[in-house]
Formats: structure tokens, C-alpha cells, sequence
């Protein structure tokens, strides 16, 4: 049965990249419970709209939480307060009538606020660019069976491989760290034998790319791993120091 | 394509030699407790122990090691905790934290770092360079640093002052100890849940294990 609530919400906004921000506040009288949260941010833009007034930019492209488009910092924490829900998968029946919501972006130096609530998060894909990837040559698909995988390591490379880059670790860790990232992306690769064969440049490259972008340090906190909308856990950011710690005894 | 980095300036390589460091200082602060626990023995065997240790030419590397370990940790930390801050240059007007993340330990692992940076220079003034009161023992003259020992904590102040820093360094190293194996790459379904508990069961036992030292050395006063 839906219902609807009211809300208060505090919303960053912020001009461009130059401008400092500062929050606003907004109230909408009728949110149906039922609306996912982008919704109702949709609910407010048309509303401002109407009124003559700048919508509130924010990310946001599958709303089925597949792609990592979406992000924002919702009352303190990313995504919001659901486990391994994505902002556009949560829902305001996560809310209770009269709350107040405050939505502010992600905040690093990696990713700078682009536009009230969008932030650019380029950093990631050159940190991809640097490793993320395995070199073949294409050609006609090989026989499955030419290639044992155990099953255990096809499921954690699996569960590596469902990180869609949100950023929700970065958003999250205390040190705007973007280890789980980019641990996440490298054990995908290296559990697989394909990957094996560049495993060392990569744990190297996608290091040093991470570093170069500016974000934190792991202090092992492990709220990117409470965060992250598709439970990645931390088992990855120790492959990847194994990786690189043996990569750079090795060269 | 490759990017060079040096392995001392990369995050994972600052981090994995804050580990290898840090295990360091905790395999000689547990070595320390056992010999000090000589104290509850008596005067003449913790004197005799501390001599023997000091009277060794061995004593000079392995206290430029033991110094050598600390600066790096120090200084690695210092500036680690600088670059996370300049990570994050605008913070969040609200941040909650998860509660399936970060710890009162971790949180606070630069706050009980600079209350053991403060206790370790104390520590040494007082002890090491301490007051010199000399002693026979088997007809040689040794130092009498369980006279030391017992007048510093004469002041129950100073045994406050010690529990608390005790307290401090079972927090610190609660993290530190289970943290430095996640860093080096140590981490195992079956491994892990062992390691974090002797990592709390290490905090309790250096905490407890000093403090039992001060509480007991005031009562000998
Ligand atoms: S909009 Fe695609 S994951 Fe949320």
C-alpha cells in the first residue's frame, strides 16, 4: 500500500567547479513511498522548473543499479542508509514522514564537484586506462574448455567484477581512499588466467595511476566495504597488496 | 605501457612498511613486558636481567633498529595522515559512519600514536636515562634500576599516567596488529577471524601485563 510523506531536504548546491557551494533547503508535501530516491529528486526538479528556478543536477542513468551512475551522500552516508543498495534501487519508503534529508556529492579531491551533486569521476577511468584491461588478439572464440577455471576463483572474480564504479568507497572511506575500487578491478582480472599474464604491470600501473589522482590511503577502516553497493569486500585490497608487493620484488 | 614508482613513495608500499614496522614495535613491546615482568620476581633477577641485556655490545643494532623502525612508523604516518587529509579538502556537513567499517580503534589510531610518541620520550627520560642508583650484585656494581622503577611510580599520578598510556597502546595496537597483515596482503577466510582476535587478545595482554607492573611497583612503596 503506498503512502506518501513529507520531507525536508537539505541540498548542496554549487554552480560549477570554481564556485564554493552552500546548501538549500526544499520541502515536498506528497512523496509516495513507493518512489525510488532519484524520483523524488525528480519530483522536486520538475517543481523548480515550474517555479522558474535552477533543477538540481545530479548523476543518475539505469536506475536499476547496474550502471554507477548514481552516487550521493545521503544523511551521511553513501547511498543512503540501505545495505548494498544503490541511491536510484533506494527507496523513500526508507524514510519516515517529516524526516530531513541532507544530500550533499561525494567529496575528494579525485572527484571534483562538477555541479551541485554531479561529480567528475574521470579518475577511475584512467586508473582503468592504466591496467584495467587484458591484451588478446580477437579472433574466432577459443573452446571454452581450453582454459580450466576453478569455480571458486571464476565466483571471486565474479564478485570483483560487479563493481560498477560508483565511487561509493572513495565517498565513504575516511581517507577518500579508492583502494576497493581499484583492488576490485585488478583481482577480476588477475584470478583469471587471461589476466595472469599481465598481472604484474597492472597491480603496478593501476597503482601508481591511483596514486597520481590524489586520493587517500588505506588505513584497512573498512567502510568503503560497508558502503559499497555491491558488497565488495576487503579480501580484494589484500590481493592487490600481495600483487604489488610481490610484483615489485620481481621488478 | 609502464609507470615506474618507487615502491616507498606508492600508497601500498607506505602502508606495507607501516605493517612491517609496526609488527616490529609489537614483537619488542611484548619481548619488554616479559622482561619486565622480572620485576614481580625481585629486585635482583629484573636488575641482573637488565644488566645483562645492557652490558651486550648486541644491545647498540639492535636499539639503532628498534629506533630506526620507530622514526620510520612516526614519520611514515605523520605524512600518510597528511595526504588523507589533502584527499578529502571539503568535508561533509554529515557523515555517519556505517558501523560495519571503521572502529574506535581505528579511528583513533593517530590520537593513541601521539599519546605513545609523548609516553615513549617520557618513558626514556625517566628509565632509561633515569636516576642511577647502583647496586652489587655477585660482587659486581650494577645498576639498581628496580629502585628506579619503584620511586617513579612512588606518585600514584604517574601510575594513572602510565595505565592510561597502556590503555592506549592495547587500542593502537588492536588495529595495528590485524591491519598490518590486511596491508601486506594477508588476508583469509579461515586466517583472518584468528588474526583479529590475537590482535584484541594482544591489546588486553600488553594493557593488563604493564599496568599489573605500575599498580604493583606503587604497592611496594
Ligand atoms: S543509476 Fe545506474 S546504478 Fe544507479
Amino acid at each position: 500500500m503506498s503512502k506518501t510523506i513529507k520531507v525536508k531536504l537539505k541540498i548542496w548546491r554549487q554552480k560549477n567547479r570554481s564556485e564554493s557551494g552552500h546548501f538549500e533547503d526544499y520541502q515536498l508535501d506528497t512523496v509516495s513511498t513507493d518512489m525510488s530516491f532519484l524520483e523524488m529528486l525528480d519530483t522536486l526538479n520538475e517543481k523548480l522548473v515550474i517555479d522558474n528556478k535552477e533543477p538540481v543536477a545530479f548523476d543518475h542513468d539505469c536506475r536499476e543499479g547496474i550502471c554507477g551512475m548514481c552516487s550521493l551522500m545521503i544523511n551521511g552516508q553513501a547511498h543512503g542508509p540501505e545495505k548494498e543498495t544503490t541511491t536510484c534501487q533506494l527507496h523513500m519508503r526508507s524514510f519516515k514522514d517529516g524526516d530531513t534529508i541532507i544530500i550533499e556529492p561525494w567529496r575528494s579531491k579525485a572527484f571534483p564537484v562538477v555541479k551541485d551533486l554531479m561529480t567528475d569521476r574521470s579518475a577511475f577511468d584512467r586508473v582503468i586506462e592504466a591496467g584495467g584491461y587484458i591484451s588478446v588478439n580477437t579472433g574466432n572464440a577459443q573452446d571454452a574448455n581450453t582454459l580450466p577455471i576453478s569455480k571458486e576463483n571464476a565466483d571471486l572474480a565474479m564478485d570483483a567484477a560487479t563493481c560498477i564504479g560508483c565511487g561509493a568507497c572513495v565517498a565513504s572511506c575516511p581517507n577518500a581512499s579508492a583502494m576497493l575500487f581499484t583492488a576490485a578491478k585488478v583481482s577480476q582480472l588477475s584470478l583469471l588466467p587471461q589476466g595472469q599474464v599481465e598481472a604484474d604491470e597492472r597491480a603496478q600501473n593501476m597503482v601508481a595511476a591511483m596514486d597520481s589522482e590524489g586520493f587517500g590511503n588505506c588505513s584497512n577502516h573498512a567502510e568503503c566495504e560497508a558502503s559499497c553497493p555491491k558488497g565488495i569486500n576487503l579480501s580484494h585490497i589484500a590481493r592487490m597488496n600481495r600483487d604489488f608487493l610481490s610484483s615489485k620484488i620481481r621488478k | 605501457m609502464s609507470r615506474s614508482q618507487n615502491y616507498f613513495f606508492s600508497s601500498v608500499g607506505k602502508k606495507q612498511i607501516m605493517s612491517l614496522t609496526g609488527l616490529g614495535l609489537v614483537g619488542f613491546t611484548a619481548s619488554h613486558l616479559l622482561g619486565n615482568l622480572l620485576i614481580l620476581v625481585g629486585a635482583d633477577a629484573f636488575n641482573k636481567y637488565a644488566h645483562t641485556l645492557t652490558s651486550n655490545p648486541l644491545i647498540y643494532v639492535a636499539e639503532a633498529i628498534l629506533l630506526a623502525m620507530f622514526l620510520t612508523h612516526l614519520f611514515l604516518a605523520i605524512f600518510l595522515k597528511i595526504q588523507n587529509k589533502m584527499a578529502r579538502p571539503t568535508n561533509y556537513f554529515v557523515k555517519v559512519k556505517t558501523g560495519r567499517g571503521e572502529t574506535f580503534a581505528s579511528a583513533t589510531m593517530p590520537y593513541t600514536g601521539i599519546i605513545l610518541l609523548i609516553f615513549i620520550i617520557l618513558h626514556l627520560i625517566n628509565f632509561k636515562y633515569g636516576t642511577y642508583y647502583p647496586t652489587t650484585l655477585e660482587g659486581e656494581e650494577i645498576r639498581n634500576l628496580y629502585q628506579t622503577v619503584i620511586e617513579y611510580f612512588s606518585n600514584p599520578w604517574y601510575v594513572v599516567w602510565y595505565v592510561f598510556a597502556m590503555v592506549s597502546l592495547g587500542i593502537h595496537t588492536s588495529h595495528g596488529f590485524h591491519s598490518a597483515f590486511q596491508s601486506l596482503g594477508f588476508n583469509h577466510d579461515k586466517y583472518t577471524p584468528h588474526i583479529k582476535l590475537a590482535a584484541c587478545a594482544y591489546g588486553v595482554i600488553v594493557t593488563l601485563g604493564f599496568s599489573v607492573l605500575a599498580i604493583y611497583s606503587y604497592f611496594q612503596n
